[in-house]
């Protein structure tokens, strides 16, 4: 039969997906979202990973009926005469093949209940967080405001008062509230390694509580279009641990220019940028 | 002169490139071609008798089916290169600007312009056949329909040379569109494009909803239509309730864009994410509205070559039903990004995984329809058993994407790009094949080869999948949709490689297609049973192509699978022979409707440009011709029994 070609192609490649979903077999550097490294990612990629097994149940249970109908049941020389029989329905296996999705969406809806309330919330750190790294990091949340510009990022640090461009450091192990807005079109904020994305909105303030476990440098973007120069719309985040931040932090303050108008009316011109820092947050 | 000339030069955008220059070229060669070949074979009196001006619904399914197949060609054309520039990182071929104007055609055009037009020739084709009626309800606004949808496909298409296109992705999120961001004609003609074919639609709604609740068969139940006439019937309901929301979503931003106002501005107290809420409100159920009728195709397919009834008709119905209920629930999982709240994510992430019910009911159905059939692969049929695999992975990551924690990871991803690829192209673009090869010979009176529809499915599937599965992972590893270029070391590179030739392998499947086609119209097999597959419902009744009047006498219904239970009873189609024909009432042809619809071309121009006194010349226009028609008495005739006798006898049904 000729669906057996791709019943083998679709069997590998669900193979390696849960390989890789389970395994984590080096996709720390190239899958981020299936090697969450911060409790939001965590939370999201169980929920992930829930909603793969619940699928594959799906899948394979389809997949057996469907090919044995295929095969079964398909025309053969030797069947020719064979009349197939007017079946109008069948009440109980209907019943049956209703109650089944029906349990199944029960038991995806209520962890997704569940997590989509708590992470509304700072995060906590959990146990598999326990790490040195984060040994002496404050559990009080820094608070970053998050602004898009055309087609850049901008993050503003209201208690350090210092600003940073296409780069933002946040302490490992400490709960960070990035405000997210936008200057211009909407985008989002997203870093795959330490959780989902959420809109920055011009007139508006969103919060996404991140966190991340460990120092380390995660890969950030916009996913949402805004124009010309949205491909390049990519930051980095530095995680360190507590000490190193507060040491970066004075070090932008004694070795960066404070944030003229000039610059800051820059920053809000269309165009990409480099990597920037300022000594201040507002305008002078 | 010279900023005559400059501006002539930015407004055909010959200051674009060789891009541009060579579309040019190729529109004027195409239509100096056609108007050669048709001034020389002195065609035009017959285009315009016979097409034109036709109120015919065979022939406008026909008109519909023909520009859907040249708007998948276009759209088409746009994927490959949109795949092309995405093959390797920091790629050249397309620059910023000409990749998102052509991200935003490609999906607008293969929604609005392929997907609706195909499906709603399919609804022309196949339902007034299929309930026994001679036309649809409103013939005269069908043709008004088809013509508005034709104009706005022109005047879209022309954006690609004349103005620049849209560059705000077919959903066309405020506040980037509105002109502090996005100043230019290109996404007036979005607005306007899909404010004209809208109207179309709206009227398609109408006109099918009212022909299947009152034209149908005498002892045709409601409980004995085709699942695909059912289907026609809950997707015309969930358009009249759609298209409306777009109307009007539109219009406030082609008032915002065209005479400053704020409705979806950031300043002036602007709410862009209002525009996000109505486009979803109506956008959510328009992808129902493209794959019930698709589901309807696949259960004749799946009934006629399994040679079995519909297993489970009434679970078929409750759950269309169901879906388009919930398809007006679920709209806001579109952007659960938008920190609305997690009582909002929660009740629209479970609304959502709560489709799964009546589609998975419908899966199943389809299964055990098979269940002790005997099956035949035709061409046909692949598509519809090819649906069943691809679907349900197109489904299934639905449900996935419905977790909203989840989505947080999944939106604007492509993963989601994978996910609505596989529900849109396994779902409605194998739909659309299936039914163009079932329906292919009461079209034309032709079958299409068997052979090369085999190689069209197989090269097609195959490289759907090694186009679009490797997606999955590429959202996985942080790959954003809409970026036109990417940097090498992400690990993108060699995916998207291998995805681009799953779009060469697409693209040739498509050729193998339009060769089928000019190699059918040549060399296919006639159909001169009416019923070349055996098939069960009433359109395989009568003659292929059908006469202009359809049945010659009405049927009376008996029961479900009407036509195979007339042909296990031995009964004719024309009923008992010496009972004589009687006059058939039809509506006459006419010219207005290609006219008015050249008049809202021409009021679109305008509202595109900004050119008031074009666009107030084409309203005016549009209102004369409206009102000419209410002053238009004869407006039907009678075919004499002579004439009926005439086609049954050389039809060899008398």
């Amino acid at each position: 039969m000729k669906p057996s070609g791709r019943r083998l192609r679709s069997l590998l490649l669900v193979v390696g997906l849960s390989m890789f979903a389970l395994t984590g077999c080096n996709s720390a550097k190239y899958m981020p979202v299936l090697s969450p490294q911060g409790p939001v990612a965590r939370s999201e990629y169980y929920l992930i990973i829930w909603s793969f097994v619940l699928m594959l149940v799906v899948v394979l249970g389809v997949f057996v009926i469907y090919f044995y109908m295929l095969v079964k049941y398909r025309a053969r020389p030797e069947n020719k005469d064979y009349v197939p029989p007017e079946i109008e329905g069948n009440s109980r296996w209907e019943t049956i093949w209703t109650v089944i999705p029906v349990i199944i969406v029960i038991a995806l809806a209520i962890p997704t209940v569940a997590v989509t309330y708590k992470l509304v919330k700072p995060p906590k750190a959990d146990a598999a967080t326990g790490s040195t790294a984060t040994a002496g990091a404050s559990s009080n949340p820094i608070v970053i405001d998050v602004i898009s510009e055309r087609w850049k990022w901008v993050f503003k640090y209201p208690a350090q008062g210092i600003e940073t461009v296409n780069y933002v450091n946040i302490p490992a192990g400490q709960p960070v509230d990035f405000e997210l807005t936008s200057d211009g079109p909407m985008n989002t904020f997203w870093v795959p390694a330490l959780g989902g994305m959420e809109f920055n909105m011009p007139g508006k303030d969103l919060k996404l509580w991140l966190e991340a476990d460990h120092a380390g440098t995660y890969q950030g973007r916009s996913g949402q279009y805004s124009g010309r120069g949205f491909a390049a719309m990519t930051f980095d985040v530095n995680a360190q641990s507590p000490a190193a931040f507060s040491k970066w932090v004075q070090t932008i303050k004694q070795t960066k220019p404070p944030l003229t108008k000039q610059a800051d009316k820059q920053l809000s011109t269309p165009g990409n940028v480099g990597k920037m820092a300022f000594s201040t947050a507002e305008p002078q | 002169m010279g900023n005559f000339r400059e501006w002539a030069m930015h407004f055909f955008m010959l200051d674009e490139g060789p891009l541009i220059w060579t579309s040019d070229v190729l529109i004027i060669l195409a239509t100096i071609g056609i108007i050669a070949v048709l001034s020389y074979f002195k065609l035009w009196k017959w285009l315009w008798d016979n097409w034109l001006t036709t109120v015919d619904h065979k022939k406008i399914g026909i008109m519909y089916l023909i520009a859907a197949i040249l708007m998948l060609f276009r759209g088409g054309t746009d994927g490959l290169l949109l795949r092309a520039q995405l093959a390797w990182p920091n790629m050249h071929f397309l620059n910023a600007d000409h990749y998102d104007q052509i991200f935003t055609t490609h999906g607008t055009i293969m929604i609005l312009f392929m997907a609706m037009p195909a499906i709603i020739g399919f609804f022309n084709v196949a339902v007034p056949l299929q309930i026994g009626c001679r036309d649809v309800a409103f013939p005269y606004l069908n043709a008004i329909s088809f013509w508005l949808f034709f104009a706005a496909a022109m005047l879209f298409n022309l954006s690609f040379v004349v103005g620049g296109s849209p560059d705000g992705g077919w959903t066309s999120y405020t506040p980037y569109v509105e002109n502090a961001f996005d100043p230019g004609p290109g996404e007036n003609y979005f607005l306007v494009a899909l404010q004209i074919t809208g109207i179309g639609t709206i009227a398609t709604g109408v006109n099918f909803l009212v022909t299947i609740l009152r034209m149908r068969a005498p002892g045709m139940t409601l409980m004995r239509m085709p699942m695909f006439t059912w289907s026609v019937f809950i997707t015309s309901i969930i358009i009249v309730f759609a298209f409306p929301v777009l109307t009007v979503a539109l219009a406030l931003l082609l008032i915002d864009r065209d005479f400053g106002s704020h409705f979806f501005t950031v300043s002036a107290g602007g709410m862009p994410m209002q525009y996000v809420n109505l486009f979803w409100i109506w956008g959510h159920p328009e992808v129902y509205i493209v794959i019930l009728p698709a589901f309807g195709i696949f259960s004749e397919v799946f009934s006629t070559f399994s040679r079995k009834r519909l297993f489970g008709y009434s679970a078929m119905v409750v759950s269309m039903v169901a879906i388009a209920i919930l398809s007006f629930v679920v709209w806001v999982h579109h952007f659960f990004t938008m920190g609305a709240g997690p009582g909002v994510n929660s009740f629209f992430g479970v609304s959502t995984m709560a489709i799964a019910i009546p589609t998975g009911v419908k899966v199943f159905n389809w299964l055990f329809t098979m269940h002790k059939g005997r099956l035949e692969y035709t061409s046909a049929m692949l598509w519809a058993v090819g649906f069943i695999p691809n679907f349900l992975i197109g489904g299934l990551t639905g449900v996935m994407l419905a977790v909203p924690p989840a989505d947080y990871q999944y939106h604007n991803s492509y993963f989601l790009v994978s996910h609505f690829h596989y529900v849109l192209i396994g779902g409605t673009v194998f739909g659309v094949f299936a039914a163009l090869y079932y329906w292919w010979p009461k079209m034309f009176g032709v079958l299409l080869n068997e052979r090369l529809g085999k190689w069209h499915f197989w090269l097609f599937m195959i490289g759907f999948n090694i186009c679009f599965f490797p997606m999955y992972f590429l959202g996985f590893m942080g790959m954003t949709r809409r970026v036109y270029t990417y940097p090498a070391g992400y690990g993108w590179g060699v995916i998207n490689l291998i995805e681009t030739f799953g779009a060469v392998l697409m693209g040739i499947g498509f050729l193998v297609f339009a060769f089928n086609i000019l190699w059918s119209a040549r060399y296919g097999e006639r159909d001169t049973t009416g019923d070349p597959w055996d098939a069960r419902t009433l359109e395989w009744a009568t003659t292929s192509p059908a006469p202009t009047y359809n049945f010659a006498r009405i049927p009376e219904i008996k029961g479900r699978d009407a036509w195979w239970i007339m042909k296990k009873n031995g009964e004719s189609i024309n009923g008992p022979k010496d009972i004589p024909f009687e006059p058939i009432h039809m509506p006459n042809d006419s010219g207005r409707p290609i006219i008015m619809s050249l008049f809202f071309f021409i009021a679109g121009a305008g509202f595109v440009f900004e050119w008031w006194i074009l666009a107030i010349i084409g309203l005016a226009g549009v209102l004369v011709t409206m009102a000419l028609r209410s002053f238009e008495y004869d407006d039907h005739h009678y075919i004499p029994v002579e004439e009926i006798e005439k086609t049954e006898a050389a039809a060899g049904r008398l």
